[in-house]
């Protein structure tokens, strides 16, 4: 049976790679730290020593749109195209093209329709940032096939919170159930506390950095229970409109399980706050 | 009012250079350009009859009207990116960085510690 090596869960800021990449007098003070911190998150992916990546995030009206919304999506292509001409234009974000693994997507899919996930698919889907932002991250070298998994973080009416962490507990199923030798991570992109187009954005921190703490800590040691008795949709709204994307977060502590962290760091930038999580399953760290 | 009509405007528009730049240019002609010929579409060859705009809406459009969009549940990323797009380059070369996303922000102060109008359902 394939081996789940690590679950990573962080945050994605889209400017990561141009903050860090500019000319050193156009920097912000924070680029050095931030970079920094990328790098040393990345070595929690690296001693994994990955084959596969379950890639976790959510399409920000790139190919889906309110005509045709997913709750929850999988990509079953052979090839993944990625970022989007608004991204780049945005973000500077270059473009990239992923390898897919269709035996797992299929494997996947199927899995998650036996445990009740009515999964929508593609064979065609082109990765907007939710996706690469990871990758560089995490994976600049961006030289393992991909299983994307879309969520819903983003046009209401939402999945509930506790649907995102059970669909992360029956993407951990599946992984532990697939037929092959291969060593699997997933990493899963989101958000703590976000404004995105009203009055609380780009403040000097997040809108709500309590919240973004006390997320942190929740994930940190793997406490569902308080995560699921304290955050709603309204409970996040309530942090920043965009706070949503924190559900992908829940679902990635899902595949995990209720388990301590191993690895967990946090940036306070310029109208976010930065969460970088890794677990790693029992029986599998190195 | 079709909230969904505003949003597939925002949407059609910020991911295509050329309506982008005809959007900063001239909304008014973009505007009218686009319910003709572009908001109907279904696909290339499908057309809907079924959406059309207020005036309220037309107007918030064309007047690239963030407050008024955002009352009328524009989703707030789709707005956000294309009103950047649009005003960012020339704000921070007037005012510094961040300059038009700040503005942005202070004309919806008044929307701060109540119920944001809904995006959607």
């Amino acid at each position: 049976m394939a081996r789940l090596t690590a679950v990573l869960a962080t945050t994605h800021h889209p400017f990561y790679l141009k903050a860090t990449t500019a000319p050193v007098e156009q920097q912000i003070p924070q680029a050095a730290e931030w970079k920094r911190k990328v790098e040393a998150y990345r070595e929690t992916l690296t001693k994994a020593e990955p084959e596969i990546l379950v890639m976790v995030g959510a399409d920000h009206f790139h190919q889906f749109f309110l005509d045709n919304y997913p709750q929850f999506l999988i990509g079953k292509a052979p090839r993944y195209d990625a970022t989007f001409y608004n991204e780049e234009r945005e973000f500077g974000i270059p473009k990239y093209v992923l390898e897919g693994h269709e035996e797992l997507s299929r494997f996947m899919h199927k899995g998650l329709l036996e445990r009740g996930f009515d999964f929508a698919f593609s064979n065609e889907l082109k990765l907007d940032h939710s996706i690469i932002c990871p990758i560089i991250t995490t994976r600049p070298q961006a030289d393992l096939p991909v299983v994307p998994i879309y969520t819903n973080i983003f046009a209401p009416p939402l999945p509930s919170p506790k649907r995102f962490w059970d669909l992360g507990r029956a993407i951990r199923e599946i992984i532990d159930e697939f037929p092959s030798d291969k060593r699997i991570a997933a990493i899963g992109s989101g958000h703590l506390s976000l404004e995105l187009g009203g009055p609380r954005q780009f403040r000097e921190t997040g809108p709500d950095p309590e919240f973004d703490r006390q997320a942190i800590e929740w994930l940190s040691t793997g406490n569902i229970d308080a995560i699921l008795a304290n955050v709603t949709h309204e409970s996040m709204a309530k942090s920043g409109n965009a706070t949503h994307g924190f559900m992908d977060l829940i679902l990635m502590m899902g595949i995990a399980g209720p388990i301590p962290a191993a690895y967990s760091d946090s940036l306070s930038l310029f109208h976010t706050m930065e969460a970088y999580l890794t677990w790693y399953p029992e029986g599998a760290a190195r | 009012m079709s909230r969904y009509y505003v949003n597939k405007f925002l949407f059609t528009v910020d991911r295509d250079p050329d309506l982008l730049r005809r959007y900063k240019e001239n909304p008014k002609s973009l505007l009218a350009t686009w319910e003709q010929s572009i908001g109907p579409q279904l696909n290339s060859v499908e057309f809907s009859t079924v959406n059309s705009f207020t005036d309220a809406e037309r107007e918030a459009l064309v007047n690239h009207d963030v407050a008024a969009l955002f009352e009328m549940g524009a989703h707030f990323f789709l707005s956000l990116t294309i009103f950047i797009a649009i005003y960012d380059e020339e704000w921070t070369a007037k005012s510094g960085p961040l300059s038009f996303q700040k503005d942005f922000a202070k004309r919806l102060a008044h929307w701060e510690g109540r119920d944001y109008p809904p995006v959607g359902e």
